[in-house]
């Protein structure tokens, strides 16, 4: 199968998926007490609806957004409140957590199937909304939004994200050779919710196994209903970043300040359809998720079905500890994910991945000067110009940067992966982008 | 206590090459140059390339001490600057020489400017500028014969016995004497394109060599360090220009003589590439080169001097911020463009 991809920039950097792409999704047990974080979605922290000390099963609700953007969070396992209390978070430092004690005797909670084509797309949208689900590819974005575009909006063709172009990543990969007919029954669910019938998934070529097991499942279940095809595309990063996978997909460029939505297309991720075939099927809310824990800073690596609030210091347990030789630990990929400082955070709704990278996987040393060499330039899918930016900020100068146009940026580093000085690119965009906020 | 581990702003995972790695990986592409030049001109020719080296290093590190900032010498930018200076003046000068252009090219153009990658023009080129207004005697006269003609032993020159010496480079011949006076000197044209590819002529110290620097360079373009652009248009320009105006009448001259000449070879390859000092962008970059190519032919045959290498290229590095404003990469779907409902 020939490959398509995005025209502009993008790099290569090594993808150490052998580390863990051929490990089964492998279910963790669930631990004795869960951290869940009020804020596991894009929008205002949820409030709490249960109090301390009591007793909640696995799937209720534990917290609730009223207005605005968020998402329901659930319990993960049955047992009791023991606090609301700040807890570490992977990406924001400290936030509000609900700690729950598991009762250690009771059974797993079973879902009984349910008939979901004898529901409209008006009650699987309030089923994807009740589940909870957000974009779990990392953003967070509720779905039950992101599947009501505006009227305005004419809506033709459903993209699965089947990219998974970050560095070590497989969860999607697994899902997809796993278990295609459930993310293929996904599929059809979004289409129906939608209104519309054609879906595209895109691969890319290194997981040859996964665009094969897919494409048998796509083609038995197409029909005349819905059209479901799989498209591969060549290895480049960040191919799953939205503007650039449609781009490879369909040819449309969404403009900048737009959504894909304003050239007809909707972008759902793989863990992502998955969390919605269970939702439609079993009526099972997103408490649970495939995590790849990777690097070879931890013993054992793995495809890991875990509770979202597992603190990750237990899977580090369960995986048989860290390797000496760790040097730091990233919530996320290696291009974008964040560098996390304790084992005490929580596995959240959007944790892709979790890495344990040792000193032959990352680099620390310090940045030196910009040499103008371009390869920034080169690398930015975007078609901006890194280093002037971060010229500009270092001289303090950040919110004239605007015309370089950094809210383009999606901070996907390319730009830093191919600095020769090592500069933090990405870091200068944040701060210009802040400072432009601030006026000065 | 606990364990602490890294936390750092994403990427967590880089591509191989430093900034240190492209001026080592530079400098040692130009070993094989440097090879030839001994041959050609004897152990002299590597002596003062190591001065302007040591010299270009020193100078860094004094400037960077007086001016509060982190010595860089294992970078290896200073020493890039210094090989690149020594291969741009000729074998005979004084063995001090390299010095005082060191000064020139590293603590006035470069530190004093802000450091690395602040500088406007070309390190190595302004320190040859330098030389050349400061000691035009040395920069235009201390030329030494090659030695494939002269079979001199190769340490003939360490120690002086320079003034026995005399000759004249094939520009010099050309500019002053015509091309009947250079295929008279050099012999048939068979033999110039020969001699001129290989090296075996009077010039700079590692200007001479245009198959090894050819060479040089295409192991920098496959180690992707440099591209195409600036080289390919530099030496296209200079081609066409010559062609054109480089003989007695139009469309006569003789392109290839031209770009065998002088620096014309380094200078594409090694010096108009130099990140800090051109444009970023491939645009730009070809602009670039085509004003270097023809600013270097119009200085041959209409200036002062016999060569313009140097000069055209410090010339256009005067423009690059410039060709950086105009030719800016296209950006991927900006803002307020209308959707592009294309289907593929």
């Amino acid at each position: 199968m020939a490959g398509v991809t995005f025209a502009k920039g993008g790099v290569h950097p090594a993808e150490h998926k052998e580390l863990t792409e051929h490990l089964a999704i492998e279910e963790m047990p669930p631990p004795a007490e869960v951290a869940l974080p009020l804020s596991m979605h894009f929008g205002a922290p949820a409030k709490a609806v249960v109090q301390k000390k009591q007793e909640v099963q696995e799937g209720d609700v534990v917290a609730t957004v009223e207005k605005g953007l968020g998402a329901t969070i659930h319990s993960s396992v049955t047992g009791t409140v023991k606090a609301i209390e700040p807890r570490p978070h992977p990406t924001m430092v400290r936030c509000d957590a609900i700690i729950i004690e598991r009762d250690p005797a009771a059974p797993p909670r079973v879902y009984e199937p349910v008939d979901w084509l004898k529901l409209s797309g008006e009650q699987l949208l309030a089923r994807v909304k009740e589940a909870g689900i957000v974009g779990l590819g990392g953003a967070g974005f509720p779905t039950h939004v992101k599947l009501s575009p505006p009227p305005t909006a004419k809506v033709d063709t459903l993209i699965l994200n089947g990219a998974e172009c970050e560095p070590y990543l497989t969860t999607d990969h697994r899902l997809m050779v796993e278990m295609p007919q459930k993310v293929v029954e996904g599929a059809k669910v979004l289409l129906k919710i939608l209104g519309i019938r054609e879906a595209v998934i895109g691969i890319e070529l290194n997981k040859p196994d996964a665009i094969n097991a897919m494409n048998k499942a796509a083609e038995a279940a197409s029909g005349s209903d819905a059209t479901i095809r799989v498209q591969g595309m060549t290895v480049k990063y960040p191919q799953g970043s939205e503007k650039q996978l449609i781009y490879a997909l369909t040819g449309r460029s969404v403009p900048g300040g737009g959504l894909p939505f304003d050239v007809g297309v909707i972008v759902q991720n793989i863990s992502t359809t998955l969390a919605v075939f269970e939702a439609a099927t079993l009526n099972k809310p997103l408490y649970e998720k495939v995590v790849t824990f990777s690097g070879r800073g931890i013993k054992r690596q793995a495809n890991l079905k875990v509770k979202v609030g597992t603190v990750l210091s237990d899977v580090v347990n369960y995986l048989g500890g860290t390797t000496p030789d760790l040097l730091k630990i990233v919530s996320g990929g290696p291009m974008m994910g964040f560098a996390i400082s304790t084992l005490d955070v929580p596995i959240v709704k959007t944790s892709s991945g979790v890495l344990f990278l040792d000193k032959t996987e990352t680099d620390v040393s310090p940045h030196g000067p910009c040499i103008h060499c371009g390869w920034c330039i080169e690398a930015c899918p975007m078609g901006l110009q890194p280093k002037e930016v971060a010229i500009y900020v270092e001289a303090g100068k950040g919110h004239l940067t605007e015309k370089f146009g950094v809210f383009d940026c999606f901070e996907c580093g390319c730009c830093a992966f191919v600095c020769p000085a090592r500069r933090p690119l990405v870091q200068f965009a944040r701060l210009a982008k802040m400072a432009i906020k601030r006026g000065r | 206590m606990a364990t602490q581990w890294a936390v750092s702003v994403s990427p967590h995972v880089r591509k191989g090459t430093t900034t240190s790695q492209i001026m080592w990986t530079v400098s040692a592409s130009l070993i094989p140059v440097m090879l030839l030049s001994i041959y050609n001109f004897g152990l002299r020719a590597l002596f003062i390339t190591l001065a302007s080296v040591i010299s270009c290093v020193v100078v860094e590190a004094i400037s960077q001490k007086a001016l509060g900032r982190p010595v860089s010498s294992k970078d290896g930018s200073a020493v890039l600057t210094g090989i690149l200076m020594a291969f741009v003046i000729p074998p005979g000068v004084p063995y001090w020489l390299p010095a005082i252009g060191a000064v020139a090219a590293i603590f006035i153009n470069k530190e004093l400017m802000g450091g690395l990658g602040f500088n406007v023009w070309n390190p190595a080129l302004v320190g040859r500028a330098l030389l050349t207004a400061s000691f035009p005697v040395y920069m235009t006269a201390a030329w030494i014969p090659s030695r494939a003609v002269s079979n001199v032993p190769i340490d003939q020159y360490v120690w002086g016995g320079l003034d026995a010496v005399s000759t004249a480079t094939p520009l010099y011949v050309l500019r002053h004497y015509g091309f009947e006076a250079l295929t008279q000197q050099f012999g048939s044209i068979g033999t110039i394109y020969q001699n001129f590819f290989v090296g075996f002529k009077p010039g700079c110290i590692g200007e001479t060599s245009g198959v090894l620097i050819l060479l040089g360079g295409l192991f920098l373009l496959l180690r992707g360090i440099i591209t195409w652009h600036i080289p390919v248009s530099t030496i296209a320009s200079v081609a066409v220009m010559s062609w054109i105006f480089g003989g007695n009448t139009w469309f006569s001259g003789d392109p290839l003589v031209h770009v065998l000449s002088g620096g014309v070879m380094l200078g594409a390859f090694y010096m108009a590439t130099d990140y800090v000092t051109s444009p970023t962008v491939k645009p730009g970059q070809i602009v670039f080169g085509i004003g270097v190519g023809v600013l270097t032919v119009l200085i041959r045959l209409k200036g002062g001097y016999p060569e313009g290498v140097c000069y055209a290229i410090l010339l256009m590095n005067c423009l690059t911020p410039a060709l950086d404003e105009w030719f800016k990469p296209k950006r991927f779907a900006p803002p307020k463009q209308a959707p592009v409902m294309a289907t593929k």
